[in-house]
């Protein structure tokens, strides 16, 4: 026997990478701001979403939004309401939208071309793991939790909230009925993000999203100074 | 969960790789999994013979090296390592950073091949050029 070893040093989800990198190309290239939005099933990201979708346009952005569910085109039909151009990516079983899912659905995106628009919103596949591993090309990952999931979601799912760029906290309408800590949550975040930007937010009153809204303006507009510099 | 479809990469790769030294056989493939990489190393383990089956790199050993995560700490001038994923605060003085210096790492380190076989083949080729 004649044995070798071959260093090889490479990235198990090269291929994934790579795509993934040639679409972040792309976006910069057109100038839309890209999105990721990752929580569990139930955190509220498709009503958090339809939300930000009717007042980004609402104020004269030009949005669009991909969405991944395992089956079921509900949500692209819900989002659809908003009046922005919505497409359902369906994973029929996988549990987590990859580059290629991306690249495929913006390709055969009938009136859709990505220098026509502002922001492109992804809603993932409800799951705190997996979608951690694959990047999508986008600038922005946000991780979403609600304040029903509990104050220690975050240090139950690290990898996912240490991922994230931003940090959104649903439904806190019903805070206070559920018993939610915001202080714990907030320091629960913090522990495995330091310095995060999180917003507290209410896709039913409307509550922390103008400041949300405000924020995305800022990321696009120092991204837009960024990537023309 | 998605720990098949990383290690079906992993045996494509592999596979590619391998392919630069025709008639040998693959005896080990070597991984880094960062403790911030999203997978369990028991599923991968467990994947494994699933996924290499019927494959060129069928027998195959898979061995799996865990990374801890290190923080590089400014205050401090200095990395540490951290003990889990719970805090991410230098373990000397408290301080929260998020200049991650190892953690992510999903990748194939190294594969151990056994080349008799390429040896043999690439023997009988000269032999039968010799009586020419």
């Amino acid at each position: 026997m004649t044995t070798r070893i071959v260093e090889l040093r490479q990235g198990i989800l090269k291929k994934n990478d790579e795509l993934a990198r040639s679409l972040r190309q792309n976006f910069t290239a057109a100038g839309v701001l890209v999105l990721n939005l990752v929580s569990s099933p139930g955190t509220g990201k498709t009503a958090f979403l339809e939300r930000t979708l009717r007042d980004l346009r609402a104020r004269g952005s030009r949005v669009a939004a991909l969405v991944g569910d395992l089956e079921t085109d509900n949500d692209a039909r819900r989002l659809a309401a908003s009046g922005a151009p919505v497409r359902q990516i369906n994973t029929h079983g996988i549990c987590h939208l990859d580059a290629e899912m991306i690249e495929r659905h913006l390709a055969g995106w009938e009136g859709v071309a990505l220098a026509g628009l502002d922001y492109l919103f992804i809603e993932n596949v409800g799951n705190l793991v997996c979608p951690s591993s694959y990047d999508l090309g986008e600038k922005i990952r946000v991780a979403l939790l609600s304040v029903t999931e509990g104050e220690d979601k975050p240090l139950k799912y690290p990898t996912l909230f240490n991922s994230a760029d931003a940090a959104v906290i649903t439904k806190m309408d019903i805070a206070e009925p559920c018993g939610f800590d915001r202080e714990l949550a907030l320091k629960n975040i913090n522990e495995i993000r330091p310095g995060i930007r999180i917003f507290e937010t209410s896709s039913k009153t409307g509550a922390g999203l103008e400041e949300w809204l405000g924020w995305l303006g800022e990321q696009r507009k120092a991204w837009k100074v960024c990537s023309c510099g | 969960m998605h720990e098949l479809s990383i290690v079906a990469s992993v045996v494509d790769s592999v596979t590619e790789s391998a392919a630069a030294y025709p008639g040998a056989r693959v005896l080990e493939v070597r991984l880094r999994v960062g403790a911030l990489a999203s997978v369990v190393v028991d599923s991968l383990e467990f994947c494994w013979g699933i996924a290499t089956e019927g494959t060129h790199i069928e027998g195959a050993k898979l061995v799996v090296h865990t990374l801890p995560v290190i923080l590089w700490c400014e205050p401090c001038g200095k990395a540490s390592e951290l003990d889990g994923v719970q805090s991410f605060r230098c373990p000397h003085c408290g301080e929260a950073t998020m200049d991650l210096r190892q953690g992510r790492e999903l990748e194939i380190e190294s594969i151990e091949i056994d080349e008799a076989g390429a040896i043999e083949e690439a023997g009988e080729a000269k032999e039968t050029e010799v009586p020419r």
